[in-house]
């Protein structure tokens, strides 16, 4: 019942939050966000999981009801970790705490609702990641994008309502599409029910009958890409990624932080539950188009940022380029491709929230957000510009950073692949990339934190409040302690991808 | 066992409470006629239809009417000129709900008010028809509870005498009414003439008979039964009253109207074309699957609907508009009905009804909060309200999102049953296809207009400032008790699922 505690504490958070006086949201909301943070590390700890929840493994911490009876299908409220949700699920309690004290500084109107509505995401996140029937993931699923929509409509930057209605729409049409794909899958297949691991054993034993006209094997070609296109705006990749950067740009830096850190990966994490564990032979049949897809997202988007003048823009379309790299991992379809994409998942969102947060901190200090009138912040915010550099770091995989574990695991995945002869063109394409991440980022730090100081502003520059960079300082540690050592997660991540890829045949 | 043997007549007893209802109100206003004691007039209506919604649940959980050994099935009175099955007791709890909630709300809503004692008890009559429709069981005793049903909804549409608006819709609404009734008793009396009965089995019974060469005109009849309902539940095209009343009647009464009225009209389409027009017969007698009819219907309202609402400027109309396009989504119940069954789809279409009665009663009540602090009636107006009422905006958020079919609110269930109930009526009539294609496509496109308002709600920045706005009691808590209703509605949508397939079961078999 632990997850369930969870996601209770959240909710009823949120609620708690939601009527506080504004006065003390910022820290009641923070003291709230203590107990899901604490409860997924223990989680953590106490993680006894093996295998794969949708093949046959064991789940920890599970409990399943019957919810609705529907006929001859049963909906039932059913959740567990294994190894691939476990890591996402204690990312983001720590992201949303982290997220709720960065914003006391620059939240000043309306506090109540704003913390009500991120500890509302936290639930949200939390049930996505922990859900294992469809339609109780997909009420999560979903649960994510009100809260979001509100949280760049109302404070965000100056065109927010563009950016938050572009996100909406965006999302929740390809939600609509994958969801009627789903429900067309459960119809033509033999189960009666929504539970995630009995449709994916129903898929692998045969896979679907054939429904109203439409033959079996065609369905499941128009499910996989159905299912395809939905996920794939959420994580996003090119040419779907277009809502990310105004969203991100728009949204205010808590906002961000979870935008990247951990809704990004909502899509990659559901990629893989749905298109890569319960449909292996479509995954071999595209996995040109798939690799194609990243590859174009790597040197794309880190092409784009390339073009950026907006600090903030620069990391948002690295998220692009990064979430690249985890489609590439999971189409290598090796241990080590998706046990690496899974270990990326969370180090960019480590990373990516560390990035987020610092340009928070800079804006908050200088009002600009443009790498154009900046120049010498390094004399005067030296720690706020330390972990810009340090984040900056661990993007470009720098050694001893959980970025260059996860993008070497994939790489050497990538490479080993045999699911298709043109995987290692596609690697050594993609591989690229790093250079151009390292430029632009390289690029970026010059002009804004090195050479003399010139910003001309009524605003003094100094160091920032304690809990403006205390979070970041945690990120920080976090990224390190990763890098040094992936087995801290690493180890539950393969443990849960490996039947994936031996289910998937004879690769 | 029941130790007291109820007598069969006490299975009306939850219309009858309405009706008792509705005969103290008259009671008051005759004692005091100018008696403005809102909250003697306003709680006797609320514990009325409590009360009455009390009873109908107990029924319903009781299994009256259900099949059973003990339950005895359905319970028939007057010679079966009324019947109280399951179908009846849900959705007498439908307009029950909605009655209570408008009850509550026209507390705050009729401060000032002139005619409030007939103001409750029209509202009491009106639900007491509605109640009857849902247990007529004859082309006779469904017109009588049409027009029991219409007429004192004609006067509230009007009763803001000072209005013009409100005049206006009345009379337009009166109109069109009357002729939509004549076409229905046109089509009762053809019907009778094929037939030679009114009572809905008797029907049935006799077009298994000897009525060939008379098909024809039983298509016609079928026909004009359809318009006459299509009327009641404001299905395109006889549509176009809806805005209009809606927009010109004080706000409740829209609710009241959009959802419990709805709602009754549904439960006479329902019962008449699954009793009375069994498909295979009555398909081989007119040559025609009439399915097909609301296969188009379905799909016409929800689109015609849906795409009126989004170019509305007014956020009353934008709401009258949107109920059209429920209508649609209702419309999907009879149009994936097959000869051997359909009774998930009909379910579905009963839990929208309910999950309806709670969102759609739930936004117009908050138009009715609107009105109350006089903040205009455009989208504009409703801009940065959220800043000055966070808790009643927050349930409207709720309410609109709902309606959109976004989780976790009740509408994505409701929404999600229809659409697993239209794929599932697919292998029956690949048709239905397209209209899972039209119910996902109009919800994608509603969203557009239901978040426009949470948009002004939230986002904007309001036009004029605004001083702190009144928090009245009873509108407060009627918007926050169907808030949470329709979020609450999930965990215990159990109970309910197997109530409306017990329902729809019970009259398709």
């Amino acid at each position: 019942m632990m997850i369930e505690a969870l996601i209770a504490v959240a909710l009823v958070g949120a609620l708690v939050t939601f009527v506080a006086p504004n006065r003390i949201a910022g820290k009641l909301a923070f003291a709230i966000s203590l107990v899901p943070a604490a409860i997924g590390l223990w989680l953590f700890a106490a993680f006894d999981g093996s295998g794969n929840a949708l093949l046959d493994g064991d789940l920890a911490f599970e409990s399943r009801f019957e919810w609705i009876q529907l006929g001859e299908y049963t909906i039932s409220w059913f959740v567990g970790l294994d190894g691939i949700s476990a890591p996402l699920v204690v990312l983001t309690t720590i992201l949303v705490t982290l997220a709720i004290v960065s914003s006391w500084t620059p939240i000043d109107e309306r506090e109540s609702q704003f913390y009500g509505l991120l500890l509302f995401i936290e639930a949200n996140l939390i049930g996505v990641f922990a859900a294992l029937d469809f339609f109780l993931w997909f009420i999560f699923w979903e649960g994510v994008l009100i809260p979001m929509y509100l949280l760049i409509g109302v404070w965000g930057g100056p065109r927010r309502k563009y950016a938050a209605i572009k996100f909406f729409v965006y999302t929740n049409v390809a939600s609509l599409v994958m969801f009627g794909a789903f429900v067309a899958l459960v119809f033509g297949l033999d189960v009666s029910s929504f539970a995630l691991p009995e449709v994916a054993s129903a898929m692998l034993d045969g896979g679907p009958e054939g429904f109203a006209g439409v033959s079996g094997a065609t369905l499941a070609s128009i499910v996989f890409v159905a299912l395809f296109a939905g996920f794939a705006v959420k994580v996003p990749v090119v040419p779907f990624h277009t809502w990310l950067p105004d969203a991100h740009v728009e949204a205010p830096t808590p906002a961000s932080v979870l935008l990247a850190g951990v809704l990004l990966k909502m899509g990659t994490y559901a990629l893989l539950r749905f298109n890569f564990t319960m449909f292996p032979d479509q995954v071999e049949a595209y996995a040109v188009p798939i690799a194609a897809i990243a590859v174009v997202s790597v040197i794309y988007g880190a092409m784009l940022a390339l073009a950026q003048t907006d600090l903030k823009r620069i990391v948002a379309y690295s998220s692009v380029s990064s979430m690249g790299y985890v489609i590439l991992g999971l189409i290598a379809y090796t241990h080590f491709g998706v046990g690496g994409a899974t270990f990326q998942m969370v180090s960019h969102g480590l990373i990516s929230g560390l990035m987020f947060m610092a340009v928070g901190v800079i804006y908050n200090a200088t009002h600009t957000r443009m790498v154009t009138d900046m120049s010498g912040l390094a004399d005067r915010m030296p720690i706020a510009v330390g972990v810009l550099i340090a984040g900056a770091f661990g993007y470009m995989g720098l050694p001893l950073m959980s970025g260059f574990a996860a993008e070497f695991y994939i790489f050497f995945g990538a490479f080993q692949s045999e699911i298709h002869d043109l995987m290692p063109l596609f690697t050594a394409l993609a591989m690229f990339g790093i250079v151009i991440v390292a430029g632009y980022l390289l690029f970026a730090l010059q002009r804004a934190v090195f050479g003399p100081y010139r910003l001309e502003t009524d605003y003094e520059i100094g160091s920032a409040p304690l809990h403006d960079i205390a979070p970041m300082f945690v990120l920080l540690a976090l990224i390190i302690a990763l890098g040094v050592a992936p087995d801290l997660i690493l180890e539950m991540i393969t443990d849960a991808v490996n039947p994936i890829v031996e289910r998937g045949g004879d690769l | 066992m029941a130790v007291i043997e109820l007598p069969d007549w006490a299975a009306l007893a939850p219309a009858l409470i309405l009706a008792g209802t509705a005969m103290a109100l008259f009671l008051v206003d005759s004692i005091s006629p100018r008696s403005t004691n809102r909250g003697l007039l306003a709680g006797t209506a609320a514990v009325g239809s409590l009360a009455s919604l009390g009873v109908a649940a107990w029924f319903l959980a009781a299994g009256v009417g259900s099949f059973g050994l003990e339950t005895g099935g359905p319970i028939e009175l007057f010679d079966g000129q009324l019947v109280v099955d399951q179908l009846a007791l849900y959705f007498t709890i439908v307009v029950a709900i909605v009655t209570a909630l408008v009850a509550v709300a026209s507390y705050d809503y009729l401060q000032d008010h002139t005619y409030q004692a007939e103001y409750y008890s029209l509202v009491m009559l009106a639900a007491t028809g509605m109640a009857t429709m849902a247990t007529a069981n004859s082309l006779a005793t469904i017109f009588i509870a049409l027009e029991l049903s219409s007429l004192p909804s004609y006067a509230l549409v009007a009763i803001l005498k000072d209005n013009r608006g409100s005049v206006e819709a009345g009379l337009k609404y009166f109109l069109i009414g009357a002729l939509s009734s004549a076409i229905f008793v046109y089509g009762v009396s053809l019907v009778y003439g094929v037939t030679g009965s009114l009572q809905l089995d008797a029907i049935a019974f006799a077009l298994g008979g000897d009525v060939d060469g008379f098909g024809g005109l039983l298509g016609l009849g079928m026909l004009m039964l359809i318009a006459g309902f299509a009327f009641k539940t404001a299905s395109v095209p006889f549509h176009f009253w809806a805005p209009e009343a809606y927009e010109g009647a004080p706000a409740p009464i829209s609710a009241f109207l959009s959802s419990a009225s709805k709602a009754a009209g549904f439960v006479i389409t329902f019962r008449v074309f699954t009793t009375a027009f069994p498909l295979s017969e009555t398909a081989a007698l007119i040559g025609f699957d009439w399915t097909w009819a609301f296969i188009i219907l379905a799909i016409v309202t929800m689109t015609v609907g849906n795409f009126a609402a989004a170019t509305q400027d007014k956020v009353k109309r934008m709401l009258a508009y949107s109920s059209i396009g429920h209508a649609g989504y209702v419309l999907i119940g009879l149009a994936g009905l097959s000869v051997d069954g359909g009774e998930f789809v009909m379910a579905a279409a009963m839990m929208h009804l309910l999950v309806y009665g709670f969102m759609n009663t739930g936004a117009f009540l908050f138009v009715a909060l609107a009105e109350y602090w006089g903040v205009g009636r455009t989208f504009e107006d409703y801009n940065g309200l959220a800043s000055r009422a966070p808790v009643a905006c927050a349930a409207m958020a709720v309410f609109m999102f709902s309606l959109a079919g976004i989780p976790p609110f009740g509408g994505f269930f409701s929404k999600f049953f229809l659409f697993f109930g239209a794929i599932e009526a697919a292998s029956a009539n690949s048709a239905m296809l397209v209209v899972a294609v039209a119910l996902v496509v109009n919800s994608a496109l509603s969203l557009y207009y239901y978040s426009r308002l949470v948009k002004a709600l939230w986002i904007e920045e309001p036009v004029v400032p605004r001083d702190a706005l009144a928090q009245p009691i009873g509108l407060y808590a009627a918007i926050v008790f169907a808030a949470v209703m329709t979020v609450v509605i999930l965990p215990g949508f159990g109970p309910i699922v197997d109530a409306a397939f017990d329902a729809a079961s019970a009259v398709l078999a």
